[in-house]
C-alpha cells in the first residue's frame, strides 16, 4: 500500500522507460545551492540531454525558448547517500527479502551487489521521493567481509540500468557485529588474523602465478582471490567499519601493512583520532547522526560531524543499516540533525552532495551543479535541513522523478 | 506532593546533598522569566511574556503581569518558553515486565524494574521530557503495570512516581495484539483471533472476581478490576488497522479505558477512532517497514488523526526514537500535515490528558507544575537548542554544563548500552529476527 502511495504520485512517470530520451528542461530556484561556489539568488539550471548545460543567476543565464521549466524556493544537486543497504535489505524485513547478509562463510568478497540489487524495492522510492538520487548500497553488516557494495542511481527498471559503478568497494566489519562464537572469528584478533591472511595469500606470487594462467577455467573458489588481488592493486577500496576506537585503529593498521586504500565506515569514535585519521589520509564514512547511542555505538555524540569538519577530514552522511524499525534513515534528515549540532549548513548540505559523491568516488558526474555533471537535481519549498520543510520535486538525469511534496 | 515534602526532608536531613538543597532554596523564592515567547498549550501564544513560578508550581503567567516582591527575575528574551514534554510511550529506565511464563501478567509491574539512576532517564530530560508513561515490552498480550513517571531528580521510584488521587504508585496496564505477541512460546497465542480469545477470556474471569467478595486476593485480577472500574488505563500497543479494529472491539465489550499505542495504520480508521473517542498515542519513523505492521506508516498520520478529531500525542518509543529527538519527531508531523500547534500540543497537553495528568502538567497555568522547557528558538526549528528543563520548579537540564552537555549530545563516558539496547533487542525477539 505505501508502494501503492508512492506509485500514485510517480506512477505515469515511473512506467516510462528508461530507454527514453532524456528531457530538457530547466530549474529556476530563489535559492540555487551549486555546491561548487557560494548558493546563487534567483538560480537558474539548465538541462539538456540529461547533462547540466548551464548554472547561473537568472539575469544572466538564458533559458531555452519552449524547454519546461520548475520552480522551486531552494533547488540542490540531487542527494548522494554515501552508504546504505537499501534495495538488498528490503522493507518487509522478513527473510525472502533481506539480500544484504549471507551467513555461510565468514569472508566473501566475491558476492557482488549488482546480483542482489532490487531496484523496485519500496524503500529505494522512498529515498527517491526525499530528494537521494544517487546510493552507495551493498553488502551490509553481520559478517566480516559480506561482499561487494555498488553506485546506483535511485530511478531505473533494472539493476544493470540503475548501477554507474558496479563494484564500488569491498565491505569489512570489525567488532562484535561480525563475530561468531560458533563458526568463527570469535575474537577481535582472530578477525585481523583472517584479513591479514587472506591479503597475505592473495599477494604471495605463488598465488599470483597460479591466477595469472591463461585460457584456463578459473574454478569457482579462485573469485575470492581475484577481489583480494584488485584490493592489493588499489583497484578497489576497503570500507571497513569501525565504530570502537581500538577497531578503527585496526583498520588503519590493515591499511599500512598492505598498502591498500581504505575507507572507515561508521567512526563513532573516530573523535578520538582526529591526528591518526587524519595523518591516514582516510575518508570516513560517518554512521547516521540519529544512530542510537548503545553497543558499539555508545559513546556515539551528535557532534560527531561537526569534529571531523573542524580537523579537515573528509567525511560523508550515510543512511546506514537498520535491522528494525524504521528500516532505512534518510541522509536529509540525518544532515539536518549535524547541522542541529554544530555542523554548518554548507557542511552539512556537501556531507550529502559534493562530499559524498567524492567520498564514494563519483565526483566527476555528481555532486554538484556543475555544467557537464548528470542532471540530478532536488527541488524544496523551505530551507533543506529544517523537518518541516518537503521536497517538491527529484530531476534524475533530466527526467522528472517525483512531484509530489514529501 | 507527598514525594515533593519528601524530597525536601531528605534534603535537609542530608549534609551531602548541598546542591540539591541549594536547588530548593532557590526554588522557594519565586523565580519570574520575563520577555520571553511562551507556549503555553492553554491559549494563544504569548509574546514578551512571563512566567512566575513558587514552591514548584506555576503562580502566573502572561504579558505585563507585575513580578512579585523579592522574586528573582531571570531575563528570558529571545528564549522560547513551552511545558516539558509528557512522552507518552517510553522505556527508558531500563523498564522491564512481564518474563516469558505466560502471555498475560497483570500483577508485574514496571516499577518494580526501574532504575531511577539510569542514563537514559537523565538523557530523556536533556531531550524535554518531564513525564513518561514507562512499560513493560510488547511480546505479550498483557506485560504488566506501566508506570508514569515524573523526571524529577528524585533517588528512589517512589521519588519520581505520579500518583493516584488515593495517593497509590500511578500507571496504567500494557497490552498488545498483532504480531509481537504471537509466537511459539508455551500458552502463548498462534493466531490473531487466538489473542482476542485470551484476552476475552481474561476480563470475563475478571468481571466475576471484581463482582465478589476478593477476600481471596488474586494480584492480577486486581489490577484488572482497576482497569474495569476506570482508574487504571490500557495501553494497546497496535498498527494495523484491522487490529486496532479489534480494539475498539474489545474496548466496547468491557468498557474500559484505552489509549491507542503506535497505531501505525491509524489513518485508515481516523474516523472510527474519533466515533469511538479513542485517543491515540502516535509515533513517526524515518521510512515505513522493517516489520510487516510497519508497512504502511506514514509520515502523515499523526496530521490525518488531528483533522479527524481524534486526541493525538506522539511518543518517543526510546530507544526506537531517542527521547532526545521528540522535537523532531514534533516536526515531521507538520511535514506530513499536522498544524504547528497541534503538534507542540503532541508532545504536551494532548498526553497530559491521555494519562490524566492534565491538571498537574502539559500546560503552563497557575497552580499547575513548574515542568517547563526553556528554548533558544522556534521548537520545531532544527537550529534551535533545549537550553535549560525544568521539573517541579528544579533546573535539572542545563546545556551551558559540561555534564549536561554531554548528556545532550553524547560521546565519551555517555554510554548506558544495556539499558538503551533492552527494548530494540526485546522488540526483534518478538519478530523472530533473534
Amino acid at each position: 500500500m505505501i508502494r501503492t502511495v508512492l506509485q500514485s504520485a510517480v506512477c505515469a512517470l515511473a512506467l516510462i522507460p528508461a530507454a527514453l530520451a532524456a528531457q530538457d528542461i530547466a530549474v529556476r530556484a530563489d535559492t540555487l545551492y551549486t555546491m561548487e561556489g557560494p548558493a546563487i539568488s534567483d538560480g537558474v539550471v539548465v538541462i539538456r540531454d540529461g547533462k547540466i548545460a548551464a548554472v547561473g543567476p537568472a539575469t544572466s543565464t538564458a533559458i531555452p525558448a519552449g524547454i519546461e521549466v520548475i520552480e522551486a524556493k531552494v533547488a540542490t544537486p540531487g542527494l548522494v547517500d554515501a552508504h546504505t543497504v537499501v534495495g538488498l535489505a528490503g522493507y518487509m524485513n522478513q527473510p525472502a527479502d533481506q539480500d544484504q547478509l549471507d551467513t555461510g562463510s565468514p569472508i566473501q568478497p566475491q558476492l557482488r551487489a549488482i546480483d542482489g540489487y532490487n531496484p523496485e524495492e519500496p524503500l529505494v522510492d522512498w529515498l527517491r521521493s526525499l530528494g537521494v538520487t544517487t546510493i552507495h548500497t551493498g553488502h551490509g553488516p553481520g559478517a566480516l567481509v559480506s561482499g561487494q557494495t555498488m553506485v546506483a542511481k535511485t530511478w531505473a527498471r533494472t539493476a544493470d540500468d540503475a548501477a554507474i559503478v558496479p563494484r564500488a568497494m569491498i565491505a569489512a566489519n570489525l567488532g562484535p557485529d561480525a563475530l561468531d562464537r560458533e563458526k568463527g572469528p570469535g575474537t577481535r584478533s582472530k578477525q585481523i588474523a583472517l584479513l591479514r591472511a587472506a591479503l597475505t595469500a592473495a599477494r604471495t606470487p605463488a598465488a599470483a602465478k597460479r591466477d595469472a594462467k591463461e585460457g584456463e577455467a578459473e574454478p569457482f573458489e579462485k573469485l575470492d582471490a581475484r577481489v583480494w588481488k584488485d584490493v592489493l592493486a588499489k583497484r578497489v577500496p576497503l570500507m571497513i567499519t569501525a565504530n570502537r576506537a581500538q577497531d578503527i585503529m585496526s583498520a588503519l593498521r590493515l591499511k599500512d601493512e598492505f598498502g591498500i586504500d581504505v575507507v572507515i565506515d561508521g567512526g563513532a569514535e573516530s573523535y578520538l583520532l582526529i591526528d591518526e585519521l587524519r595523518d591516514a589520509g582516510v575518508t570516513v564514512l560517518l554512521h547516521p547522526t540519529m544512530a542510537r547511542h548503545y553497543g558499539e555505538l555508545e559513546n556515539a555524540s551528535f557532534t560527531t560531524a561537526a569534529k571531523l569538519r573542524e580537523a579537515g577530514i573528509p567525511f560523508a552522511l550515510q543512511s546506514g543499516y537498520e535491522g528494525y524499525v524504521p528500516k532505512t534513515r534518510v541522509v536529509l534528515w540525518e544532515a539536518g540533525w549535524a547541522a542541529a549540532n554544530g555542523l554548518p549548513r554548507e557542511a552539512a548540505l556537501a556531507a550529502i552532495t559534493s562530499d559524498a559523491a567524492r567520498a564514494i568516488g563519483v565526483d566527476d558526474r555528481l555532486g554538484s551543479l556543475t555544467v557537464g555533471k548528470d542532471g540530478d537535481v532536488a527541488l524544496f519549498d523551505g530551507d533543506p535541513l529544517e523537518y518541516t520543510s518537503h521536497v517538491t520535486g527529484v530531476l534524475i538525469d533530466g527526467r522528472l522523478a517525483s512531484t509530489e511534496p514529501r | 506532593m507527598s514525594m515533593k515534602f519528601t524530597r525536601h526532608a531528605l534534603a535537609a536531613a542530608s549534609a551531602v546533598l548541598a546542591l540539591s538543597a541549594s536547588a530548593v532554596a532557590a526554588q522557594e523564592r519565586p523565580i519570574a522569566f520575563t520577555g520571553a515567547t511562551i507556549h503555553t498549550m492553554a491559549g494563544p501564544t504569548i509574546e514578551d511574556g512571563t512566567l512566575v513560578i513558587a514552591d514548584g508550581r506555576i503562580s502566573a503567567v502572561g504579558s505585563g503581569i507585575a513580578v512579585p516582591d523579592g522574586a528573582e527575575v531571570r531575563d528570558a528574551s529571545g528564549m522560547v518558553i513551552m511545558p516539558g514534554i509528557v512522552d507518552t510511550h517510553s522505556h527508558i529506565g531500563s523498564v522491564a515486565g512481564a518474563d516469558r511464563s505466560s502471555p498475560i501478567q497483570p500483577d508485574v509491574r514496571a516499577m518494580d524494574a526501574i532504575n531511577p539512576r539510569d542514563a537514559t532517564i537523565a538523557k530523556a530530560r536533556a531531550g524535554g521530557v518531564t513525564t513518561a508513561n514507562v512499560m513493560p515490552g510488547s511480546g505479550w498480550l498483557m506485560s504488566g503495570q506501566t508506570f508514569y513517571m515524573h523526571l524529577n531528580d528524585g533517588d528512589t521510584i517512589e521519588d519520581i512516581a505520579w500518583r493516584f488521587p488515593d495517593g497509590s504508585v500511578m500507571g496504567g496496564m500494557k497490552m498488545a495484539n498483532g504480531t509481537n505477541p504471537i509466537g511459539a512460546t508455551p500458552g502463548f497465542p498462534g493466531t490473531r483471533a487466538k489473542s482476542a480469545a485470551l484476552a476475552r477470556a481474561v476480563f470475563t474471569e475478571a468481571q466475576g472476581y471484581c463482582k465478589g467478595d476478593r477476600k481471596k486476593v488474586d494480584l492480577g485480577k486486581e489490577a484488572l478490576c482497576e482497569i474495569l472500574s476506570g482508574k487504571r488505563l490500557v495501553h494497546f500497543h497496535t498498527h494495523r488497522a484491522d487490529d486496532i479494529m479489534s480494539v475498539l472491539r474489545l474496548q466496547r465489550e468491557f468498557g474500559f479505558k484505552v489509549l491507542i499505542q503506535h497505531g501505525m495504520e491509524a489513518w485508515k480508521v481516523a474516523d472510527e477512532l474519533a466515533a469511538a473517542g479513542v485517543p491515540v498515542s502516535n509515533i513517526l519513523v524515518d521510512s515505513p517497514g522493517g516489520k510487516l505492521e510497519a508497512m504502511e506508516s506514514r509520515l502523515e498520520t499523526a496530521g490525518i488523526l488531528e483533522r479527524a478529531g481524534v486526541l493525538t500525542s506522539l511518543h518517543s518509543d526510546d530507544g526506537i526514537i531517542d527521547s532526545r529527538l521528540l522535537l523532531r519527531e514534533a516536526g515531521l508531523a507538520v511535514r506530513g500535515g499536522m498544524s504547528r500547534d497541534g503538534a507542540l500540543r503532541a508532545l504536551t497537553i494532548n498526553g497530559a490528558r491521555q494519562l490524566g495528568l492534565d491538571d498537574r502538567v502539559g500546560s503552563l497555568e497557575p497552580g499547575k507544575d513548574a515542568d517547563f522547557l526553556i528554548l533558544d528558538g522556534d521548537p520545531l526549528s532544527v537550529y534551535t537548542d533545549l537550553q535549560q528543563t525544568w521539573v517541579g520548579g528544579d533546573k535539572l537540564f542545563d546545556r551551558s554544563r559540561e555534564e549536561d552537555q554531554l548528556l545532550a549530545e553524547g560521546g565519551y563516558g555517555a554510554g548506558n548500552p544495556m539499558g538503551l539496547a533492552h527494548h530494540h533487542w526485546e522488540a526483534a525477539e518478538a519478530e523472530g529476527m533473534q
